[in-house]
């Protein structure tokens, strides 16, 4: 089975975000591959270990973007290739996905395309169901379950009321969430291979498409406003009393 | 201007926020509301008491489960009819979803869980958070309609208007299905996380509590997290008399006291309820994220520098396992329950 994982890199989660000069900056903190996409390239490698073939990350992105595939070689993945051209400067969400489905079309004979569910620095979480409502695949999100059961893709789907479970035809294109089981760590001898592996480039060109016209417009950044609070610590002579007054601090603001 | 809005529902139980997303469109417009499942028209009736002007209602028995691709392309054949300057989503599982599958179908950019918007001209502009709310980004998009989601308790939801009625116009159910769906398994139950006015959180702190004998048998991680346990079951109760939800750090998750879906914080839930009360949480830099946005924010800690009390209006510095039982029945007391 081909199986596809799409990776992003991202600024560590402890990362301290500043706005320098209209951007985001994020100082030392180092850049990962985003938190989520790894549960997706574990999701690629149990079902690869499971069903036999290949597994493939794909990133758009700058230089920066082989940290993320070098991890997720390190975790097992066979080969990674990086889409990169000028044109794709400001690239938003709907052009990764128009890149990543052409990406997906040019690899050719995939039959599931992993995502996680959304990177930690866009915030969007609609790449995954873009690229498959461009591919005209089944696009199931959000899914903590996966099994592939013939030429079928079971999944269990966590949504707001509990967990739906979905059955769809391959090839289709998966996004996955944490409950799906923790990714492994990279072994040293997976971190050397990943350091020796060639990491092709390709260009829009070599995709064939134009650069994707870009429908998200930013206009400003600026830093969350601190909360100006002061904490009022409640203390009394014991927990009884300590309590009465917190519950009515809490009540009183509840009311508000 | 001309809204639509998608009302986002499971089995005909709309989820507040599609409700927030109706009024938020009567600030920009005349709302028309867009209802899609099956034996759903109780839901137009209460979209027009909230406040919508018309109603586009598919209503056919191939819509009783939600498959993306089926509602995705049910949205686009009523789209295509044209009408639709602006198409809101709430930003749910599935709104989402739609959102970005819209945003294929239109050829137009998607602004996601948007916090406030407003109209320059006939443009919408937005804000947005990004990096999990530690930045704003002030946003507009090119395409038309404009498709955004909004973010749930971002916006007042309106009051219902009993008797209140407008328009239903029948449309058709969209082919092309690629899923089958099998059932579902049930969840935690209760009140949701994101749409919950009170939340009860806790931390590894849950754990430490030596007074508490584990059974014979446990080894000490297994004793962990059986404290832990029995300490999320004082702040179910909590939650249970304050009409609230649990959830929990990232900590407490990966300890495995309690399940995935009850973390909140930069790599689980975003939310943002009126009371958000963190018992035995230190408030690492990703859990103070997904929480930030809350209205007022009580801490609980052992330890007087935890960064919690930073963000906190309230704050103890105590033993949870001391203070929560008296909490609640001081509660109980002033709630009489």
């Amino acid at each position: 089975m081909k199986i596809v994982v799409c990776v992003k890199t991202t600024p560590d989660t402890t990362a301290v975000i500043k706005v320098e000069g209209g951007r985001a900056s994020w100082g030392e903190t180092p850049l990962v591959i985003n938190p989520w996409d790894e549960y997706a390239v574990e999701a690629a490698l149990q079902l690869k270990e499971a069903q036999g073939g290949t597994v493939t990350a794909i990133s758009v992105g700058g230089e920066e973007a082989r940290i993320g595939l070098k991890h997720a070689l390190a975790m097992g993945v066979e080969e990674a290739v990086l889409i990169s051209d000028p044109g794709l400067a400001g690239v938003d969400p709907a052009g990764v996905a128009r890149v990543l489905a052409a990406a997906v079309q040019k690899l050719g004979g995939v039959e599931v395309a992993l995502f996680g569910r959304q990177a930690i620095d866009d915030d969007s979480g609609t790449t995954a169901a873009q690229v498959a409502r461009r591919l005209g695949w089944a696009g199931l999100t959000l899914a903590s379950v996966i099994k592939v059961d013939g030429g079928s893709l079971r999944v269990e789907r966590a949504m707001e009321e509990g967990r739906q479970v979905v059955v769809a035809k391959l090839p289709a294109v998966v996004s996955v969430v944490k409950d799906y089981g923790s990714p492994r760590s990279p072994s040293f001898l997976g971190i050397r291979k990943a350091s020796r592996t060639e990491i092709p480039t390709w260009r829009l060109g070599d995709l064939g498409i134009a650069a994707p016209a870009i429908g998200i417009v930013p206009e400003e950044l600026h830093e969350a406003p601190t909360r100006e609070v002061v904490c009022e610590i409640i203390t009394g002579g014991s927990p009884e009393e300590t309590a009465e007054k917190l519950a009515e601090k809490i009540l009183g603001e509840r009311q508000k | 201007m001309n809204i639509w809005v998608y009302i986002d529902h499971f089995k005909g139980q709309a989820l507040g926020s599609s409700w927030e997303a109706v009024g938020a469109g009567k600030t920009l417009g005349k709302v028309t509301a867009l209802v899609v499942g099956s034996g759903v028209e109780a839901l137009a009736k209460s979209a027009f008491e909230y406040g919508a002007d018309e109603v586009l209602l598919a209503d056919e028995a191939e819509l009783a489960d939600y498959r993306s691709e089926v509602y995705a392309t049910t949205l686009k054949q009523a789209l295509a009819e044209g009408g639709c300057d602006v198409l809101l989503f709430p930003t749910t599982s599935r709104g989402l979803e739609l959102a970005a599958m819209a945003g294929v179908d239109l050829d137009s950019g998607v602004l996601v869980d948007v916090v406030a918007l407003e109209l320059s001209g006939d443009r919408l502009k937005v804000t947005r958070p990004m990096y999990s709310g530690k930045v704003l980004a002030r946003v507009t998009s090119t395409g038309k309609p404009q498709i955004a989601t909004l973010r749930g308790r971002a916006f007042p939801k309106p009051a219902q208007q009993a008797g209140r009625t407008g328009t239903i116009k029948k449309i058709k159910a969209g082919g092309g299905g690629l899923s089958q769906v099998e059932g579902y398994t049930a969840g935690e139950g209760g009140v949701s996380l994101t749409d919950a006015s009170v939340i009860v959180s806790g931390g590894r702190g849950m754990a430490y509590n030596p007074a508490l004998a584990a059974p014979a048998g446990m080894d000490e991680k297994q004793a962990e997290v059986w404290r832990a346990q029995q300490g999320f079951e004082l702040l179910k109760q909590l939650a249970g008399v304050l009409g609230g939800a649990v959830g929990a750090s990232r900590a407490a998750v990966d300890a495995g006291y309690v399940p995935y879906a009850m973390q909140v914080g930069q790599t689980g839930k975003l939310v943002s309820p009126d009371i958000y009360l963190a018992c035995g949480i230190s408030g690492a830099i990703q859990h103070l994220a997904g929480m930030r946005s809350s209205k007022t924010i009580v801490a609980i800690n052992k330890d007087a520098d935890a960064p919690i009390f930073k963000l906190a209006r309230y704050g103890v510095v105590g033993d949870v396992y001391q203070i929560l039982p008296a909490l609640i029945a001081a509660m109980k007391k002033r709630l009489q329950k």
